[in-house]
């Protein structure tokens, strides 16, 4: 290909994606001059070149395009979204063709009289009936056109990979085409379209050099960072030497000089996004739907690696927003919101990241239809799914096979949507996450680091090699033992072996472990060192700990790729050279969970420990973490506690015996945790509970912390004053029983109506029934319904929480358990003790009368079938709301 | 740790070296030894000569790769010799050298026991290799040259650094 045409097609393609830019604004504001003038010089540029250069057909058809726009320049013709249409359609004529030219090197065969005929018709306002037809309703226009041109179908036919010449189908086959030519160009930042001004790029200064010179640049400006740390490496064992000073300029240079090639390689995400108008506006011509897209951010920059890679799952977002989200105007309309949707997409820099939002104001994700199609395609089951919060279930739409769509249409909902988008998001070291609330639309926020070229990562050894792991993948690391001796105590998570296959137990979860040594075959795992360390790394949706000797510091590295007959080895994203010189291999944590079965295997597993975690009814609740009653390490719900305090010892007094302290003007009952007062120390920390106008203060040793973690309670509460134990930051943790030690200040605490069994307000309920599965699914269903619950496998259990003096607001029991069934149950607890007159639910798999009969001469209140949850909560919330009669 | 540097051009492999040996009057060779057999490599294959390296493991590779090197900021895939001609491995200790040579733009580092001096030989003196030759030298080697004492084996560097990676 010649230079000539080679600069040709580079201009003509830049011209292009701003002429899309351009009409789109045209047709918003029909008025401005300026920008029709725009862009009739730039049709009128490509028609003049193509005389010059030879190219006969592109000429024809951009004389054509120049022809109607000359007509609307001169007002002879007047702006409407059909004649946009017509001047879209000539210009994708003309990228196809310039396709084929940038491939070929020569002009596709066949000819575009078809699209020329009707272009010169609307030139010669031959066509006004159809033209104000289309006004009406875009998308008739779409439909009219062809009526008029089919003796044109044989030459577009011929010219076979030029699609976008057929004015047949002009949206739906535009954006493939010049995709591929567009990524050679280094594009302008392109005209902010949310703004009515008419905003033609102006022209800076500004030279074209190809991607391969930057790209060399960068190698060697790499080459640069890691020889200058490693004289600083040199330079750091020697105190006083001469070369510190120049050396410390060089490092400065250096690191100005990276930054500064960083920036050649940045380019305004703008660059990515001045296709998207286009894209809204025929979509909405396509849909009928009314759509104003608003980009925010244009101007914000990132590598141009990244910016390739995510042009097309952004197209994707930008569709389905468009066609899922929004809603018909008439829809609209009926749901009370302004005909016109909006979808916004916004950037911005945070950290070391990209942040982009793309938001529309529709009628958000329907769970229900989510759930439904979630279990016909088999992704969860029934309980799965009736454990899993909202948000967690629109999350399926990240997963394969899955499209709420209830219609296909040409524009999406074939249902390889939204899992490609997450899988290429990830391929790039970025995520992506959703929010959506029902009739407000839809949030996807995406973050994608900067930069690919320069990452920091992990060094790590394993097997006496080190390796560097991506920082972007790692969560957290966790210092472990191998052995079985827990002699590092209580705090110090051990490795556990399920045949073999190694586990960890982090924060109620069991964690999947591969063993790095193992993986890369490096050895057997040296056993007889205990120390251990696991580094939890984040594979997609999935957590794996990798097992490694020792972590050292992190480090910014360069990647580069591995040599080609390594290539097959799918464990390393790419090699590096380390500060001391050292090459070392950098573990790609995706092939590792391949290569281990992590993505496979546990994937269904993982999930079930989402639903676990689900059981806590709330996700994560702050605690704040104290010692009390020698060193016990405890905690409470810190939404319970109104404030803390350290009072000095002087000020605690004595009334009848108990301990007082004068608190803003009135008189607060003390209680200690352990019932003695520790009389050397010279203040008392204390967590006040307020409620209304009476406050309590509990005497407890030391506030340790506030952490944020799930609270979930294993049941050991053999003391009176503690719910149970919980594992709260990695350490078992007793929780307080907030009600128990407020009685102790307050004897009539909750009888200040309304009651309350909780400082917290949630009722309190006791489930007792022997299958586990069961009482996992109810937790979670009661949780939601409001009520805090406490489950047992059996009533021997049940009976024993009651004579530890645990309390609460009603009891729901099976009937079928082994040992005491659930009328024994009932008799017992009717019988007499603190329960005798709680309300009391049998749930019974079969609900006939019979067993009605018998439950209630037992002392249920009432029999509910199993598995109807709704009737249940129901009951409950009637019971529990009203004072219980005595 | 560079002993030698040649400043050659780039090796050109699409040139085949027997050509120049039976049409020039003489070859420039690197020799070197490898499990005491004298080797040689025309001399404009080679970019570098190095000596002991620290060479990073690369677990899961072909047994055939030692390992990788940093060259002056280049990361080189270091390729031991004696396996590649399935020879017994070196003795434990054993100080090695390096070749370093380039093929498809990424650069290679060919572990030797020794690499001695530069040879210009007489064309006359090189031969075909004998049909007898064990495969795995046949392989490797273009042909052999008659030296005063000893045979030097010319090694095929393409076919050397061509090894299989494994889909």
């Amino acid at each position: 290909m010649d230079d000539l045409l080679s600069d040709f097609l580079t201009e003509t393609n830049e011209s292009l994606a701003e002429l899309d830019v351009a009409l789109v604004t045209l047709e918003r504001t029909p008025d401005d001059a300026e920008t029709l003038s725009f862009i009739f010089r730039m049709v009128h540029t490509i028609k003049g070149t193509c005389g010059f250069l030879g190219l006969p057909r592109l000429e024809r058809v951009a004389h054509a395009g120049e022809n109607i726009l000359g007509k609307l320049r001169d007002r002879t013709l007047t702006v409407t979204p059909a004649v946009v249409s017509q001047v879209l359609a000539a210009i994708d004529a003309i990228k196809a063709i310039v396709t084929t030219l940038s491939t070929t090197g020569a002009e596709p065969p066949g000819d575009d009289a078809a699209l020329i005929a009707e272009l010169n018709a609307t030139a010669a306002n031959e066509a006004p009936a159809i033209e104000s037809l289309a006004s009406q309703f875009p998308s008739v226009a779409a439909n009219s056109v062809p009526a008029m041109q089919t003796p044109g179908a044989e030459g577009a036919e011929a010219t076979g990979a030029t699609p976008a010449a057929v004015p047949v189908a002009p949206i739906a086959t535009i954006a493939p085409a010049p995709a591929a030519v567009e990524n050679t160009v280094p594009g302008k930042a392109p005209a902010a379209i949310a703004a009515p001004a008419p905003n033609i790029p102006a022209a800076t200064q500004t030279i074209r050099v190809t991607v391969d010179v930057l790209e060399n640049l960068m190698t060697l400006v790499s080459e640069l960072v890691l020889t200058r740390n490693q004289l600083l490496q040199l330079a750091r064992t020697q105190e006083n030497s001469a070369f510190t000073v120049p050396l410390q300029r060089l490092s400065h240079i250096t690191s100005d000089l990276q930054e500064g090639v960083m920036k050649t390689r940045m380019q305004p995400i703008g660059n990515a996004w001045n296709k998207l108008p286009r894209l809204v506006r025929d979509l909405s011509h396509d849909l009928g739907k009314k759509i104003e897209l608003t980009m925010i951010g244009t101007e914000t920059e990132l590598d141009r690696q990244v910016l390739e890679l995510i042009k097309d799952p952004l197209t994707h977002m930008i569709r389905n927003s468009g066609d899922h989200g929004l809603e018909t105007p008439a829809e609209r309309r009926a749901a009370g919101k302004p005909e016109t949707g909006t979808i916004v997409l916004n950037a911005y820099h945070e950290g070391g990241y990209i942040i982009l939002e793309i938001s529309d104001d529709g009628r958000g994700l329907a769970v229900d239809r989510i759930r439904a199609k979630a279990l016909s395609s088999g992704l969860a089951t029934e309980p799965e799914l009736a454990a899993m919060t909202d948000s967690q279930i629109q999350r399926f739409i990240f997963r394969a096979g899955l499209s709420t769509a209830a219609t296909v249409s040409s524009v999406s909902g074939r249902g390889v949507g939204m899992d490609v988008v997450k899988t290429n998001i990830e391929k790039i070291g970025g995520t992506i996450d959703l929010k959506s609330t029902a009739g407000q639309g839809t949030t996807f926020t995406v973050k994608i680091p900067l930069t690919l070229a320069i990452v920091s990562a992990l060094i790590v050894e394993a097997g006496k090699e080190r390796f560097a792991i991506p920082q972007l993948s790692v969560v957290e690391l966790v210092r472990a033992s191998r052995g079985q001796d827990k002699a590092g105590g209580t705090g110090n998570s051990v490795i556990e072996r399920i045949n073999d296959t190694p586990v960890l137990r982090l924060r109620n979860r069991l964690l999947p472990l591969v063993c790095l040594t193992e993986v890369l075959n490096l050895g057997k795992e040296d056993r007889g060192e205990n120390a251990a360390h696991v580094v939890v790394a984040q594979v997609g949706q999935q957590i794996m700990g990798i097992i490694v000797d020792r972590v050292f510091d992190t480090e910014e590295i360069v990647v580069k790729p591995v040599a080609p007959i390594l290539r097959h080895v799918t464990m390393f994203s790419g090699n590096t050279i380390l500060g001391d010189g050292s090459v070392i291999m950098i573990l790609d944590p995706n092939g590792i969970a391949r290569a281990s079965n992590v993505s496979a295997g546990t994937e269904s597993k993982l999930l079930r420990h989402n639903v676990i975690d689900a059981q806590t009814t709330t996700d994560k609740t702050a605690m704040l973490l104290f010692r009390a009653g020698g060193s016990q390490r405890m905690a409470v719900p810190l939404g319970l506690v109104a404030r803390l305090e350290d009072i000095p010892r002087a000020k605690i007094e004595m009334s009848c015996g108990s301990p007082v302290t004068q608190y803003r003007g009135k008189l607060m009952p003390l209680v200690a945790i352990d019932g003695s007062l520790d009389p050397d120390r010279p203040t008392q920390p204390l967590l006040v509970f307020a409620e209304g106008d009476r406050t309590m203060g509990l005497m407890v040793d030391e506030i340790v912390d506030v952490v944020e973690d799930r609270l979930e309670i294993e049941l050991a509460a053999n003391r009176p004053g503690l719910l149970g134990t919980a594992v709260i930051g990695g350490q078992a943790t007793d929780v307080l029983d907030t009600g128990y030690w407020l009685m102790q200040a307050w004897e009539d605490w909750f009888r200040g109506a309304p009651r309350k069994s909780n400082a917290d307000g949630q009722k309190h309920i006791l489930l007792v029934d022997d299958s586990a599965f069961f009482r996992q699914l109810m937790i979670p269903a009661l949780g939601a319904a409001g009520f805090r619950v406490t489950a047992v496998g059996g009533a021997a259990e049940a009976l024993r929480l009651r004579d530890s003096g645990a309390l609460f607001d009603a009891i729901v029991s099976d009937i079928e358990m082994p040992g005491m069934d659930g009328f024994e149950f009932a008799r017992t607890v009717r019988a007499g003790g603190p329960w005798a007159k709680l309300p009391l639910f049998a749930m019974t798999g079969h609900a006939d009368l019979q067993h009605a009969e018998v439950g209630h001469d037992a002392g249920f209140t009432d029999c509910v079938a199993k598995f109807e949850r709704e009737a249940l909560v129901a009951c409950l919330r009637a019971c529990v709301t009203e004072p219980v009669h005595a | 740790m560079t002993t030698e540097t040649l400043d050659r051009p780039a090796f050109r492999p699409d040139r085949p070296i027997s050509d120049t040996a039976t049409g020039v009057e003489t070859q420039v060779l690197v020799t070197l030894t490898v499990a005491g057999q004298l080797c040689g490599i025309p001399v404009l294959a080679v970019r570098d000569i190095l000596g002991e390296q620290v060479i990073t493991r690369i677990p899961l590779a072909p047994p055939e790769i030692a390992g990788s090197l940093n060259l002056r900021g280049r990361i080189v895939t270091a390729i031991d010799l004696r396996r590649r001609l399935r020879l017994p491995p070196a003795p434990d200790g054993q100080a090695r050298m390096s070749v370093v040579a380039e093929q498809g733009g990424e650069l290679y580092a060919l572990l030797v026991d020794s690499v001695s001096e530069v040879l210009s030989l007489d064309a006359s003196l090189f031969e075909r290799n004998p049909p007898t030759l064990e495969k795995t030298w046949a392989q490797f080697s273009t042909g052999i040259f008659r030296l005063d004492g000893r045979l030097l084996v010319v090694l095929d560097v393409v076919r050397l650094l061509a090894l299989p990676g494994e889909e």
